[in-house]
């Protein structure tokens, strides 16, 4: 049987990187993503998603191994030092492997 | 007696500030402040429509210089006197030099109700006012280096939600004329002040949510958010004058001045200058600006306005 297994990397951050971020991820080859709203709080404080500027969005994205690294890596890089954001990998079983 | 909308911006301070579970949805949001930033741009389109478009120049970049100027102002006080970070002073600068759609909302309302005519072609220098001052503050934080990605910083700043729906509410209302609105009127313009209504008590709860990063970042950041829009509306009471506008159009050249962006550049500086942080800007414009605008502001430029006219006749 084929290797089911890819990583899950979720993203959850402010909402004004949406654009820039989506672009990057086009970049780095992933094959697709999913944004949902999100609201939370931690060392930024609370974002309550009551307007622009406090709202946080999640970011899902299924795909290999490499790739995953390469995102984190970017990431890190470029957004973590300024961003309210926080990412973390897991491993998911997926029906279609040849899609991620 | 004070305006019914005023008081619902003061009931959405004291719920957010009594933790009142009142929460208006997100989209809610959205929408009230969709309509007032269109409503705004038609009711500038239908003036513009009137007017020979070589007569708003020099008005127009008077604005523009007074964009610049308010930023170039703010900044070394916020860097030298304040002793803020460059990216902090020069973001700050930003959003003082730029302007509040919702403020110029309330001094419309605020003359309306005391049937005091201005120039309604203001929305043009509404919009006029918003961009200079993003380019100075990403100048001021970032240098002009070549690594600025400018096309990028250009797309944030002039396809902004505000700016197209302004620009894009003048040009529907120049182009249609005000019989050609009058079926869209219902909306726009008679729920105005209902819909600006909604839109303060949620300016409210997001200024009661600024309280506590006040009480953090001391008074220097409180005594800027009162002296300079005050500094603002004296520079824009003269530059009303001085352009021959009305009193009531000099009222709302110095309300655009001492207003204090909190949509367009904020948005615009977490994009382009990330290493400021966005809680000082906010809490200054939101927490102190918008709220001694609204409440006392007004008035003071109103004053103001009526005194150097007064002046100015001998």
């Amino acid at each position: 049987m084929q290797n089911r297994t890819r990583k899950l990397l979720t993203i959850v951050t402010e909402a004004a990187l949406e654009g820039t971020l989506v672009r990057d991820l086009d970049q780095l080859t992933a094959h697709g993503y999913t944004i949902t709203d999100a609201r939370g709080g931690g060392t930024h404080g609370v974002r309550d998603a009551g307007w622009d500027a406090s709202s946080n969005i999640r970011i899902e994205v299924v795909c290999d191994t490499e790739t995953a690294e390469a995102i984190a890596a970017y990431v890190q890089e470029h957004y973590f030092d300024n961003y309210a954001m926080i990412l973390f990998v897991s491993d998911v079983d997926v029906l279609r492997p040849e899609k991620f | 007696m004070i305006d019914p909308v005023i008081l619902f911006f003061l009931l959405g301070a004291v719920a957010g500030l009594l933790r009142s579970e009142l929460r208006l949805p997100a989209a809610i949001y959205e929408f009230v402040s969709i309509v007032l930033l269109l409503a705004i741009g038609l009711k500038g389109g239908i003036e513009l429509a009137k007017q020979p478009f070589g007569s708003l120049l020099p008005q127009m970049l008077a604005v523009v210089a007074l964009g610049f100027f308010l930023a170039l102002v703010a900044f070394p006080v916020l860097r030298y006197l304040g002793r803020f970070k460059r990216a902090d002073a020069a973001s700050i600068a930003a959003h003082y030099g730029s302007v509040s759609v919702g403020t110029y909302a309330v001094a419309v309302a605020y003359l309306g109700s005391r049937q005091i005519a201005f120039e309604e072609h203001m929305p043009l220098l509404l919009v006029m006012l918003e961009v200079p001052a993003i380019l100075v503050g990403i100048v001021l934080a970032r240098g002009l280096s070549r690594e600025t990605r400018w096309g990028s910083i250009a797309h944030e700043v002039f396809l902004g939600k505000s700016i197209v729906l302004l620009l894009g509410g003048l040009l529907i209302g120049w182009a249609s004329g005000p019989e050609g609105l009058s079926s869209i009127e219902p909306l726009f313009f008679d729920l105005f002040k209902g819909i600006l209504a909604i839109f303060l008590l949620e300016m409210g709860l997001i200024t009661a949510t600024q309280v506590g990063s006040l009480r953090r970042y001391g008074p220097f950041l409180v005594a800027f958010g009162m002296g300079m829009p005050l500094f603002s509306a004296l520079v824009g009471t003269g530059l009303g004058w001085a352009l021959g506008l009305s009193i009531g159009g000099t009222v709302i050249l110095a309300t655009l001045a001492a207003s204090a962006s909190y949509i367009a550049v904020p948005a615009a500086m977490r994009i382009s200058v990330p290493e400021a942080n966005p809680t000082l800007s906010l809490a200054a414009a939101l927490g102190i600006t918008f709220p001694f605008n609204v409440l006392l502001g007004i008035p003071i430029y109103h004053a103001l306005a009526v005194w150097a006219h007064a002046f100015a006749k001998g």
